[in-house]
């Protein structure tokens, strides 16, 4: 089984994804997307080096959900900011340090923190504990690093790797 | 009634994306001007991409949905530019408003800055 369908969340992402290119759902598109899920996992597997395992998919649900919210209300905080003007700017590099493990949730973590306005993640150490994150405007930096931890990578440890240590 | 939704929609994206260039042009250092086009851009192109699915889907049969793979593309990679141009920026040491931080003040077990910072 795991020599015929090695990734089979990668499989099924593939699919849906042609299924979402070609713009219809008949049945040898079905066939041509689920041939393609199949196929292009063997392709690339020398990029997958960890078998991705969602324990919690309505907690990831959950957290797109938060994530959209806070896209949005974040977006509009950081148009006021820029309005302000640059002058009255507190600008500051965090060091987030990491209780993630696998490279997929790390990698979901900083993207997240790139994509929530107010914040682009600059670094990953070299040991993959900590995460240098620049913050546009912020007075408490610890409270930043607490409110990543607790409401970014909480979720997501709990989604990827609870009880896998 | 929909064309209002739709215009609104578009009023929106455009106004998001505009603010997101004007940050690029006043902003004062490099860190803080990659906020401008990563961050304000996002909700600007996500609101013409909802305006777009809309309209393809009122005007056409069935709904359009190659939307969602623009959104979906553009959630993953913006990221990932923003996240290399920050480390090129830093491995290069451009200059900052806010402290860059220092090899030593880190945690000592930090091999990558230290390596970047050697150069």
């Amino acid at each position: 089984m795991r020599h015929l369908l090695p990734h089979p969340l990668l499989s099924l992402t593939l699919t849906l994804l042609w299924l979402l290119l070609v713009n219809q759902l008949s049945a040898g598109h079905v066939v041509l997307g689920a041939l393609l899920g199949w196929l292009i996992p063997f392709a690339t597997s020398a990029f997958w080096l960890e078998q991705v395992r969602i324990r919690h998919p309505l907690t990831l649900l959950h957290y797109f959900g938060i994530l959209i919210l806070d896209i949005v209300h974040g977006s509009f905080h950081v148009a006021y900011l820029i309005l302000r003007g640059p002058a009255r700017l507190r600008p500051v590099f965090v060091e987030v340090p990491l209780a993630l493990k696998t490279h997929l949730a790390i990698s979901l973590l900083a993207n997240t923190i790139s994509l929530t306005p107010g914040t682009v993640s600059v670094l990953l150490s070299g040991d993959r504990r900590s995460l240098i994150v620049h913050a546009l405007d912020t007075g408490d930096s610890d409270a930043l690093v607490g409110k990543i931890k607790q409401r970014y990578e909480a979720p997501l440890k709990w989604i990827f790797e609870e009880g896998s240590d | 009634m929909i064309d209002l939704l739709l215009s609104l929609l578009i009023l929106a994206g455009a106004m998001f994306t505009f603010i997101g260039s004007l940050g690029l042009a006043r902003l004062r250092d490099f860190y803080t001007r990659l906020h401008g086009p990563t961050k304000a851009t996002t909700l600007g192109v996500g609101c013409l991409l909802v305006a777009s699915a809309v309209f393809f889907s009122v005007r056409e049969e069935g709904i359009s949905l190659h939307e969602v793979l623009v959104s979906l593309f553009l959630f993953i990679t913006a990221p990932v530019s923003a996240h290399l141009l920050a480390k090129a920026a830093l491995h290069l040491k451009l200059k900052s408003l806010a402290p860059t931080p220092a090899p030593d003040s880190d945690s000592p077990s930090n091999p990558a800055l230290e390596r970047d910072r050697a150069d």
